[in-house]
């Protein structure tokens, strides 16, 4: 591996060393036993509530070709536990802290983001304003582009670290809601979201899983998402975060050439707990292979 | 809590339902308690695509054992894996039991596959002098596993099935508080692989005042405690508290959990 490699990308004031971060809900500081934390270019730990609240019913996950579809809910100890708790545990690395904010209306995440956003050990917010499992049906604030850039601007004004959207893949039109955030201030846009989903057990003809509809994830998902990077990346300027079945670096390296500068990582940490580490390691052998100097290069690179 | 390749040494059926496999953990470099489990790809292909969790049901100086029940697509790939392949391996996870050294007899009641859990703990006690009474439930005969095992290490097993009309709750109930407190002084209970014998496991302890603990099956997705799909509740000191099965168990206080 060659060391001039310069794999540095930023979102907005954000500097991360290397484009590779885990995905909210499939993270937490158990994985410290499996990774090396200081390795990743961001952590990203489950999404957080201001109060506490339970989850959804079980099962929370059943198994589908080449994904898994989940419905946990976002448990969560509320707030204060994870000021208190969390993030000086994430803080002892030196690696940016990225905290993602769910919430039930426009203004608590106004709210959350004011207390998040100015805390000393969080360097930027994630906006998960596209939880299907939030509010009936799955609908979720990023399905309607007028909430979208409400809320991204009002969390914007009180926040001052850079607030990065995550998107919904569970809209007719996601370009659409790609620029309505940008226009309300997002520095960054994480593409995206698990897809809203449903399997049923033909003995029983029950749903799969307790809460009947849940979200998929995992590598049958990742041409829909890189589809999605490369529609999004033609409409804004932002910095894009591609999410969504990743499970190598090969994988990664297409959301990169797609349109996305940096890349989370969810369901492949369930198959194999080294997912995340490896993948940077692949990068850097494909770089190194191709000899691309700066993956900053990459970004966007696909030839049509 | 890496995973790794570990070399199968016997893949085999050993009745209708149920199959044995001994892995090679040369490589392991880790302890393995009796409770604890491993998280296991049952095929290199993208489907079955989690990983499926397996209690060791012993554990030897470079091996382990594990007995499954061909339940689905995941356990139905493990049995197609032959001698010398490799199986990938994450492990060992979760709490395992408690065994206290000053335990003269213990009573196990398994139901099922759950006695693979159980046997684990039979082992351990047997090496540390501690005499195991063991029921074992299911539903035919040739269902009931591990008997021979067990009395290997020194156990009094008492069977019951639906086949032989002996496996009634109130049936075992009577065992155990006629037949087999009678007979021995239990100093702890563990059960594992059925609500109602849990639940009878629990008022029976409850009752006679003897501290027991259960080993708790929930679907797992990462099995590193980053996911919560696996949880479920106890009681603690009054309020019901949520935990996740495969990191701050899969063993838990008979007396807390709600069954
Ligand atoms: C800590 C722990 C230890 C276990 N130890 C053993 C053991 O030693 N021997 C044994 O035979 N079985 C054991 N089980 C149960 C075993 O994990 C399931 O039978 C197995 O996952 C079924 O997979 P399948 O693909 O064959 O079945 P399917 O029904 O096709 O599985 C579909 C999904 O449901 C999940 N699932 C199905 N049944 C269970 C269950 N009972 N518990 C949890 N998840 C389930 C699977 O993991 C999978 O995600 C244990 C479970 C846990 C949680
Ligand atoms: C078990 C589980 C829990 C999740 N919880 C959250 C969450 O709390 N907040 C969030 O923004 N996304 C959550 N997600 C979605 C992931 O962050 C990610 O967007 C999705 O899984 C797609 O990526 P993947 O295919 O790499 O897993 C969750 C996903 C899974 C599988
Ligand atoms: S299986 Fe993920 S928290 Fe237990």
């Amino acid at each position: 591996m060659k060391t001039q490699l310069k794999t540095e990308v930023n979102i907005g004031s954000l500097s991360l060393k290397n484009p590779i971060m885990p995905a909210s809900g499939a993270f937490g500081l158990e994985m410290e036993k499996a990774i090396d934390f200081n390795q990743l270019g961001a952590l990203v730990p489950k999404s957080i509530t201001k109060l506490s609240q339970p989850g959804n019913v079980k099962p929370r996950v059943c198994e589908t070709i080449a994904g898994m579809i989940n419905s946990i809910g976002i448990q969560s100890k509320g707030l204060d536990h994870y000021l208190e708790v969390s993030v000086p545990a994430f803080a002892r690395y030196n690696v940016p802290l990225i905290a993602s904010v769910s919430a039930e209306s426009v203004e608590e995440f106004v709210e959350m983001s004011s207390i998040l956003g100015n805390h000393p050990n969080i360097d930027a917010l994630e906006l998960n304003i596209s939880c299907p499992n939030l509010k009936g049906d799955g609908k979720a604030f990023g399905m309607d582009p007028y909430i979208t850039e409400d809320l991204i601007s009002k969390s914007k004004r009180v926040a001052n670290v850079p607030v990065i959207a995550k998107l919904t893949p569970n809209v007719t039109s996601i370009q659409e809601i790609a620029i309505a955030a940008e226009r309300g201030g997002a520095d960054g846009l994480t593409v995206a979201n698990t897809l809203l989903a449903m399997a049923i057990d033909v003995e029983t003809r029950k749903p799969l899983i307790g809460n009947v509809m849940g979200g998929l994830s995992g590598p049958a998902i990742k041409p829909i998402i890189v589809r999605m990077i490369y529609q999004v990346a033609k409409v804004c300027s932002i910095p894009i975060i591609g999410c969504g079945g990743v499970m190598s670096g090969k994988d990664a390296l297409e959301m990169i050439i797609a349109g996305a500068k940096a890349v989370q990582i969810g369901t492949a940490s369930f198959i194999n707990p080294t997912a995340i580490t490896d993948i940077i390691t692949e990068i850097h052998t494909y770089m190194d292979a191709h000899q691309i100097n700066n993956i900053n290069d990459l970004v966007g690179s696909v030839e049509i | 809590m890496k995973s790794y390749q570990a070399v199968v040494l016997l893949n085999r059926q050993v009745s209708k339902r149920y199959w044995h496999m001994i892995i090679d953990t040369t490589k392991l470099n880790s302890p393995v308690d009796p409770g604890q489990f491993f998280h296991i790809r049952c095929s290199d292909n993208q489907s079955p695509f989690l990983r499926r969790p397996l209690s060791v049901y012993k554990v030897n100086d470079n091996t382990i054992e594990f007995l499954y029940l061909v339940k689905g697509l995941g356990t139905k790939e493990m049995s197609f894996i032959e001698e010398n392949e490799t199986i990938d391996i994450m492990g060992p996870l979760g709490e395992g039991f408690h065994l206290e050294s000053t335990a003269r007899t213990i009573l196990l009641v398994a139901r099922g596959v759950g006695v693979a859990t159980l046997a684990a703990l039979a082992q351990a006690a047997y090496f540390q002098g501690t005499h195991c009474v063991v029921i074992l439930s299911a539903r035919t005969n040739e269902d009931l596993l591990a008997a021979d095992f067990l009395k290997g290490f020194g156990a009094d097993v008492y069977s019951v099935t639906e086949e032989e009309g002996t496996s009634a709750v109130e049936n075992v109930k009577g065992l155990i508080v006629n037949e087999i407190f009678e007979k021995f002084k239990i100093d702890n209970i563990y059960t594992c692989g059925s609500k109602r014998l849990s639940r009878l496991a629990q008022e029976v302890a409850e009752t006679y005042d003897i501290p027991g603990e259960i080993a708790l099956e929930e679907h797992m997705g990462c099995a590193m405690g980053a996911c919560f799909a696996c949880v479920s509740d106890i009681k603690e000191e009054g309020i019901v508290k949520s935990v996740r099965v495969c990191i701050e168990g899969p063993v838990f206080p008979l007396r807390k959990v709600l069954l």
